[in-house]
């Protein structure tokens, strides 16, 4: 339970000691008695002096400037409802859209069942929640298709500096986006499409062993025949 | 183990040389069996078989509570409920919640209430449903175990698991972990459940009398019992997320499978990022 070893994960389960030496409980851990334990099951690692478990299960819970997709389930005179998928409910109010929109108007801009792009603008003490679809990158999707998987497995679809979103995109030419509550976006031709989505469910099933992303491009050169422009890396996280 | 000779023959529950019908041994647990993750629309999942009882337990949550009224600012709601399957047992059990089993829901649900980090999840509950599919006593002790492994699965970030055994009295003697005719025809039945890290307990329960001696052994031969169970708890964990591993390795290095003709794809394709917005 040292951490140090390096080419495996080590699991952690709730209640393991953590090797905390000098450090401070960071997220998915708690302090008792001067001693870091894991709060729940994950992977351990550290970061600018804080002990860490990253997640392997469990659901989405909002943080501030995340960027999420979200489906519209209820219309207000002033506000939609958006799920975010996440145990709290996500008012998006009309003030936070690149639109003018006049008291009761708001079913003239989005309704129930149109999914958005958004960014979680505030999360305060009792997780009430507020969402922004005000900024230029943000806005309603049309087309394409979203799919569903862990949130716990985001950080892997993402890769390091997005590269395994980047080789997804260099093999399939799918447009994808990856909203941070585990919900994505695709739209592509056919091919791409199937392609991506099976990427997505490999990770999306897959486990807390390194060498993700060499799997997965593995998959697609096979899958197209040609070779990844990018160089094949040791590991997905750049250790090995 | 003296004072046995007073039980009818017929009904001798532990022996002389101190073999109980089941030829375990006083202070010996039914073999268990525990397997993480075998639901897969639950958030977390456990299956356990112990003895002849065979136990499902899944846990739901974080998630909106339930009716709203309920849902408390500060923090999240543990809400367990334990059934019993009509066919658990050997008369059939009119299915619904009665009252013994409004009960174990209850002790059940306080006691993953008193590990489980509930103020940071606010307005919400964690709900546990524990199925019982074959009972022969011990039916809450083996939930519960089910039910700790179910809530690790999950996610959800607590203390520490939970683990629980009983323990009893049987023809005068204090044995680990009774069975159906221990428990029926036994002199007591003592439930309980620690925090195996720092020993405290969490549920405690008493069916028939103990003396303050007898009671300290049965604590004793059910905390070492659950501290058993709890390295088995956290080994199908392991398991669990091991299996994820390699399941997923295989997967990813099948061949792909086999696709018509590729189609033509345009050229270039528009930046994929921001997506498009339907300005109105």
């Amino acid at each position: 339970m040292d951490g140090s070893a390096p080419d495996r994960r080590e699991v952690v389960i709730p209640g393991d000691l953590l090797n905390g030496h000098g450090l401070k409980p960071g997220s998915g851990t708690f302090n008792e008695g001067g001693r870091i334990y894991a709060a729940r099951i994950g992977t351990v690692a550290e970061r600018d002096g804080f002990v860490d478990v990253i997640p392997l299960s469990g659901r989405y819970i909002p943080r501030s400037r995340d960027v999420i997709i979200g489906k519209i389930t209820d219309l207000g005179p002033s506000h939609w409802l958006v799920d975010i998928n996440s145990p709290y409910p996500a008012p998006l109010n009309a003030k936070e859209t690149p639109w003018m929109v006049e008291f009761g108007d708001t079913d003239r801009y989005l309704h129930v069942g149109d999914v958005v792009i958004g960014e979680i603008v505030s999360v305060d003490e009792a997780m009430r929640v507020q969402l922004s679809i005000a900024d230029r990158q943000f806005g309603r999707l049309t087309g394409g298709q979203i799919l569903d998987i862990s949130p716990a497995k985001v950080p892997r679809l993402i890769g390091r500096n997005g590269n395994m979103v980047a080789l997804i995109r260099e093999f399939t030419n799918v447009r994808m986006f990856v909203g941070q509550n585990g919900r994505i976006w695709i739209d592509g031709d056919a091919e791409g499409v199937y392609h991506a989505a099976h990427v997505i469910k490999v990770i999306d099933d897959s486990g807390p062993a390194p060498g993700l992303t060499d799997q997965v491009r593995a998959y697609l050169e096979a899958a197209y025949g040609r070779r990844a422009t990018t160089p094949a890396e040791r590991d997905d996280d750049g250790r090995h | 183990m003296e004072d046995i000779e007073h039980i009818p023959k017929e009904l001798q529950l532990i022996d002389k040389k101190g073999i109980r019908l089941d030829g375990r041994r006083f202070n010996e647990l039914r073999p268990i069996k525990i397997e993480a993750g075998v639901l897969k629309k639950a958030d977390g999942s456990a299956y356990l078989e112990w003895g002849n009882n065979k136990v499902l337990a899944a846990v739901y949550g974080p998630r909106e509570a339930h009716p709203r009224h309920l849902q408390d600012p500060a923090k999240a709601l543990v809400q367990c409920r334990y059934n019993m399957a009509p066919f658990s047992v050997t008369e059939r059990k009119r299915p619904g919640p009665d009252r013994r089993s409004v009960e174990i829901s209850k002790v059940i649900s306080e006691a993953f209430a008193s590990v489980v980090f509930v103020e940071q999840f606010p307005r919400t509950s964690v709900d546990i449903y524990i199925e019982v599919l074959q009972a022969d006593a011990g039916t809450r002790c083996a939930g519960l175990t089910a039910a700790s492994v179910a809530l690790a699965d999950a996610g959800i970030p607590m203390r520490d698991l939970v683990s629980s055994c009983a323990s009893g009295k049987i023809g005068g003697v204090v044995a680990l972990d009774l069975n159906k005719d221990e428990d029926n025809f036994g002199e007591a039945d003592c439930p309980m459940a620690i925090v195996p890290r720092t020993g405290e307990i969490v549920l405690l329960q008493m069916d028939g009398h103990l003396t303050a001696h007898e009671f300290d052994q049965a604590m004793e031969l059910s905390i070492n019992a659950a501290k058993q169970i709890y390295e088995l708890q956290r080994d199908a964990l392991r398991r669990r997320y091991a299996a994820v591993a390699e399941a997923a390795e295989q997967e990813a290095l099948r061949e792909p499978p086999p696709q018509e003709a590729p189609r033509e794809t345009p050229p270039d394709m528009p930046e994929d990022l921001p997506p498009e917005v339907d300005d109105l």
